[in-house]
């Protein structure tokens, strides 16, 4: 595909849990390049979540390597390495305890950044993920809504400015509007900052919309990957299942919804 | 209303700095102990199965073990690691009062701290702990920037729980020679003064509380970031034991300390001493209700100064002889015994107060009971009751080998309220206490020992072996030796044994004065 060196690579990588015979992830090669937004997609059980949870070492692999940046990841320390990439939780996962400023600046805080460095960071971010600065930094999570959580879990994620943002689900609890407002600006910072964005889903749709390239995961190992154009070409029969589902939207709406649909494609 | 104007309150009252400080002392210095030991405890128990329900399990026996008994346990456990710790190291340390009530009541503490922690630690929601370790902090970070405070509502929860149990349970270290606001209850419960009882029952429930709420306060301030309300909770404790060291401090010198055990004649003994003491100007207080063992012990090492023993409880439970000496040899024999402890004999007091079986004298008439050996016959069908220690008494096997008695049931009580169980025919008779003034007041007759079962009972004052060459003390004391005779022990027993203003230990040991020294 691209000739560049691959910044994250999983090189025959296999993962058991508990002594079980059943691999979770079961020798999964795959390069992702830098500058790239790369979506995982299966079902659960599909080895999805574990793939991208060796990456930053929350899991240690059974066999194989991963390489980040030409280092093997086994021989860094996992905690430098955690602080190095950023990671965006399934519904937020934000401090219940802690202001959104804290939860945002979390990261910096454990790198020793000075306090008045992460004020200024945070409020940085707050407008990077367009919330209101004043109205939303020392409040606590449970004021906010869902999306708004997820706002500033991408924030926490992006706090440290780390090259790398795995994201494990990160609007699948949202409400569609939100979701889609969620991820249209996502997906402008990762271009904006030039960060390399590995997305779990399970939801096909939300991948082809948002990223580069797509993964499908089905039994702890890769199916396919490619970009969605590729992918249609694919003869497995259970991608051709996966993206039967937004074929199906998408024809659905375009007869429903034929000047919405042409509204939204001519914007920019 | 009359109860309130009563002058008991305020004698009451007078003791209050004392035993409330000792009191608040012992439990917060016990609550710490046990936080210290527990939180580290559940925090390495809390993700290992096995030591968590180990640890659990053996907070839990801890538990179920009754606070006094617990507390009485550590007294000898002490006792013998102070004698190891002066042959070996050459040093000793107390192991009367506040170490022992500290101690027990520390592992007493520990189960709901434990408890909460642990549970309060898992309960924390590990998408949560997961995200920790995602952004980045190391264990130890991730326990104390979102485990702990997450938890800590539950942790809290645990600690109000034992600092109540802890303040409740302070009250048994009474015994062991801790004063604490028990001092109130078992004096009261001693001399029928209902009073007392209730002072000290409120006063523990009033402190109880008064921790709870400042604990609360602390939940509450560190949950809704209110540093006003943290601060005042902090400052309420610490206020709590600043106030509390202040007296310890100021007379922390060289009182002399006068022992009582749990029953009426020793608090007026105790009471006529102190006065004696007073009276020359030697500074004396009284360390009252201390267990029959623990204040022999607690002599022989010097935390208490003097009291009054008997020969016979010495003699038998001291020192485990079991022949039946005549009085003065006895007395003699006593001497040498003590004397190799260092402990001085200083003198008998004039009278013997002596378990004795006790029954109505009305009926003792009908049934034509003169002697424990008349009894035999008609035990079979008798209830006796006696107080807490008798029946585990070498006395009890040897008054019924003696006679062959055999009662149908033995009962044990609080022994003020034995006098009335035998005067109201609920049980048939007694193992009373010759020198009690209750036998007088319910009309009781004490049956004859004819074969000298029970040995005699001097009361005796002992003094500490550092008191032994103390002269100020001995003139002080020299007047009480050989002037109370039993009527006189009697009739103040009796005084002491009513419930109004002059039946307190301190007043009636003054009428005891007066008599002596008009004799």
């Amino acid at each position: 595909m691209t000739s560049a060196p691959p910044l994250i690579a999983f090189q025959h990588v296999s993962k058991s849990f508990d002594g079980r015979a059943i691999k979770a992830v079961d020798d999964v090669s795959l390069d992702v390049t830098e500058g790239e937004f790369l979506a995982i997609v299966g079902g659960s059980g599909s080895g999805k979540t574990t793939l991208m949870r060796l990456v930053n070492r929350l899991i240690a692999p059974n066999s194989g390597k991963i390489i980040i940046a030409s280092e093997d990841v086994a021989q860094v320390d996992p905690i430098e390495l955690r602080r190095r990439i950023g990671y965006v939780f399934q519904s937020g996962g934000l401090f219940p305890h802690m202001s959104i400023a804290d939860n945002i600046g979390i990261t910096p805080r454990l790198l020793g950044t000075p306090p008045r460095e992460i004020a200024a960071r945070v409020d940085e971010l707050l407008d990077l993920v367009r919330l209101d600065r004043t109205q939303h930094r020392d409040r606590l999570p449970h004021e906010l809504s869902g999306g708004q959580r997820q706002r500033v879990g991408v924030a926490r994620a992006l706090a440290a400015k780390p090259r790398i943002v795995l994201m494990d689900e990160p609007f699948g609890a949202l409400d569609p509007l939100t979701r889609d407002a969620l991820g249209d600006d996502y997906r402008a910072l990762h271009r904006g900052l030039g960060l390399t964005t590995i997305m779990i889903t399970h939801d096909m749709t939300e991948a082809i919309l948002l990223a580069d390239r797509i993964a499908v995961m089905r039994s702890g190992k890769l199916l396919a990957e490619g970009t969605p154009t590729e992918l249609s070409e694919s003869t497995d029969p259970y991608v051709g299942e996966l993206l039967g589902t937004p074929r199906r939207q998408a024809e659905r709406l375009q007869m429903l919804l034929p000047k919405d649909d042409a509204a939204r494609s001519s914007a920019p | 209303m009359s109860l309130f104007s009563d002058p008991r309150w305020s004698d009451a009252l007078g003791h209050l700095p004392d035993y409330l400080g000792n009191h608040v002392r012992v439990s917060l210095a016990a609550l710490a102990l046990g936080l210290i030991m527990s939180l580290p405890l559940a925090i390495v128990a809390r993700h290992r199965p096995v030591l968590r329900g180990a640890l659990l399990g053996l907070a839990s026996i801890v538990q179920t073990v009754p606070g006094l008994a617990l507390l009485a346990l550590f007294y000898p456990l002490l006792l013998a690691l102070a004698a190891l710790s002066l042959q070996y190291l050459g040093a000793s340390f107390s192991a009367f009062g506040f170490l022992p009530a500290v101690l027990a009541l520390a592992l007493y503490s520990m189960l709901p701290v434990l408890r909460n922690t642990i549970t309060g630690l898992n309960g924390v929601d590990p998408a949560l702990t997961e995200a920790a370790q995602g952004v980045g902090m190391t264990p130890r970070q991730s326990l104390t920037m979102v485990e702990l405070p997450l938890a800590l509502p539950v942790i809290m929860a645990g600690i109000r729980t034992s600092a109540v149990w802890v303040i409740g349970t302070a009250t048994l270290s009474t015994p062991i020679g801790q004063t604490s606001l028990g001092n109130y209850i078992f004096a009261g419960l001693q001399t029928q003064n209902w009073v007392l009882v209730i002072f000290g029952c409120v006063a523990a429930a009033v402190l109880a509380l008064a921790v709870d709420q400042l604990l609360a306060l602390i939940e509450t301030g560190i949950r809704l970031r209110s540093r006003v309300r943290t601060a005042i909770g902090v400052l309420g404790i610490a206020a709590l034991v600043i106030a509390t060291l202040a007296p310890s401090f100021a007379h922390s010198g060289t009182r002399i300390v006068v022992g009582a055990k749990t029953f009426t004649e020793q608090y007026i003994l105790a009471a006529l001493m102190s006065q004696r003491l007073q009276a020359v100007g030697l500074p004396a207080t009284t360390r009252q209700g201390l267990g029959s063992s623990v204040i022999y012990d607690a002599l022989a090492s010097g935390d208490i100064d003097v009291y009054i023993d008997y020969s016979g409880t010495l003699w038998a439970n001291q020192f485990h002889r079991s022949e039946i000496l005549p009085r003065e040899q006895l007395l003699t024999e006593l001497k040498t015994t003590l004397a190799k402890a260092n402990i001085t004999l200083f003198g008998e007091l004039g009278f013997a107060n002596a378990y004795a079986i006790v029954m109505p004298r009305a009926k003792a008439q009908a049934l034509g009971i003169k002697t424990a050996a008349d009894l035999a016959a008609l035990s079979g069908n008798m209830t006796i009751a006696g107080d807490y220690e008798f029946f585990s008494r070498p006395e009890w096997a040897g008054l019924k080998t003696a006679y062959g008695l055999s009662f149908k049931t033995q009962r044990t009580m609080q022994p003020d309220f034995m006098y009335a169980a035998v005067a109201s025919g609920e049980v048939d008779v007694i193992a009373g206490y010759t020198s009690d003034g209750l036998i007088a007041k319910y009309d009781l007759v004490v049956l004859d020992d004819p074969q000298h079962a029970i040995p005699p009972y001097d009361a005796i004052m002992l003094l500490a072996p550092k008191r032994a060459g103390d002269e100020t003390l001995r003139a002080a004391l020299q007047p009480l030796l050989g002037r109370i005779d039993l009527p006189l022990m009697r009739e103040a027993n009796l005084r002491a044994a009513g419930n109004d203003a002059t039946s307190s230990p301190e007043s009636v040991a003054r009428w005891m004065w007066e008599k002596i020294g008009k004799k």
